[in-house]
């Protein structure tokens, strides 16, 4: 009975050599089972990430059908050039970031260090972008609430050359909508913009464990789940930007 | 018996994917074509297609979603536990919408 186990053991003593890498805990059975375990759990994570902003998404698809005209005249409120630009920041820092996956598999720890930093250094322009486009919506009171101004829904400042209003007006009650639309604005990107704080402040402390050199030897889990929230982070994006920014941007034709 | 459940060398649960390290230009091709993607989402909204503008906006995103999700995030060299999660998890996403969808549509639809 005890000889057994003792027996099981034996035959398979080469396979007990009890390490304790952090990529090879002694609990799995090799570093890619480990690795695949995290992988796994990393993804149910961004699931429900995925859900929550489902729900932010499937409100903002619902209402741009019921106030479509508001929804129409308040997107075209957002600066596309800044839109724009902040698109490829946030790629960008997406580009950074796989690249500093790849130094950590190649156990590079300078180049690893150097593309987290660049990640840190795009994601704080992308939100310094978002922070000048929240203050112009600040000083247009196009912040929902009491002080929301819809004049310029109403009564669209004329275009100097035509003559003719530069957007369609709309009618008080309708006008009043596009504060919908701008609640989904600053609740879709403001929750993007969290994730993308929280993510940074995690950048700075992956950086610091980067340059004492905890992942290059082989241990690269962190880097590589934090890739993949990253990335998430920049996906939401991909899709805020042509449903908040690019509605209809041919008005009148 | 012991080998049942004690597979070190994945021999009989050969489940786990080859772990695999992606090159720089794989990434740097990605990043180009994101960005291509980006300029072409813009100037398609500026285009009038009526109905087609917001199809090809999502379509776009939907695009560059996959690529991020099957380069960046690795997945396209994942094993076939991560893949499933994945494509599990949008799919239930895809269901939650078109059942919301079908309550708001088939109740109030046109009439607000």
């Amino acid at each position: 009975m005890d000889n057994t186990i003792v027996a099981t053991h034996d035959t398979h003593a080469e396979e007990h050599h009890h390490v304790s890498l952090p990529q090879h805990r002694h609990h799995f059975e090799t570093e890619q089972q480990q690795r695949e375990a995290g992988t796994f759990g990393m993804w149910l994570f961004l699931l429900t990430e995925i859900m929550f902003f489902g729900g932010l998404f499937f409100a903002y698809l619902l209402y741009r059908n019921w106030y479509n005209p508001a929804f129409v005249a308040a997107s075209n409120q957002l600066s596309i050039p800044l839109g724009t630009v902040n698109t490829a920041v946030l790629i960008s820092s997406g580009f950074f970031m796989a690249l500093g996956v790849w130094a950590a598999e190649v156990r590079k720890k300078g180049l690893l260090v150097i593309f987290l930093i660049l990640t840190i250094i795009s994601g704080c322009v992308f939100l310094g972008v978002k922070y000048f486009e929240y203050k112009e919506k600040w000083e247009k009171h196009h912040i929902p609430g009491a002080s929301f101004d819809i004049s310029e829904f109403v009564n669209p400042p004329l275009n100097p050359k035509t003559g003719k209003p530069i957007e369609e007006p709309l009618a008080p009650d309708m006008a009043q909508k596009t504060q919908v639309f701008f609640s989904l604005y600053f609740a879709m990107t403001g929750m993007h913009a969290l994730h993308m704080i929280i993510g940074i402040v995690l950048l700075f402390w992956l950086t610091w464990r980067a340059h004492r050199g905890e992942f290059s030897s082989g241990y690269v889990a962190p880097i590589e789940n934090f890739g993949l929230y990253w990335h998430f982070v920049d996906i939401v994006w991909i899709f805020l930007f042509p449903l908040l920014y690019l509605i209809n941007r041919h008005p009148g034709t | 018996m012991s080998s049942q459940y004690h597979d070190p060398a994945n021999v009989i649960n050969p489940e786990h994917a080859e772990h695999r390290i992606v090159q720089p230009g794989t990434y740097i091709a990605v990043y180009v074509t994101l960005l291509v993607f980006t300029g072409i989402t813009v100037a398609a909204a500026f285009v009038d297609l009526h109905i087609f503008n917001p199809i090809l906006a999502v379509a776009i995103a939907c695009i560059k979603a996959v690529i991020v999700i099957l380069f960046f995030m690795h997945v396209i060299f994942q094993s076939k536990l991560i893949k499933m999660t994945v494509a599990a998890g949008f799919f239930t996403f895809l269901i939650l919408i078109t059942m919301t969808l079908t309550d708001y549509i088939s109740r109030a639809w046109g009439r607000w």
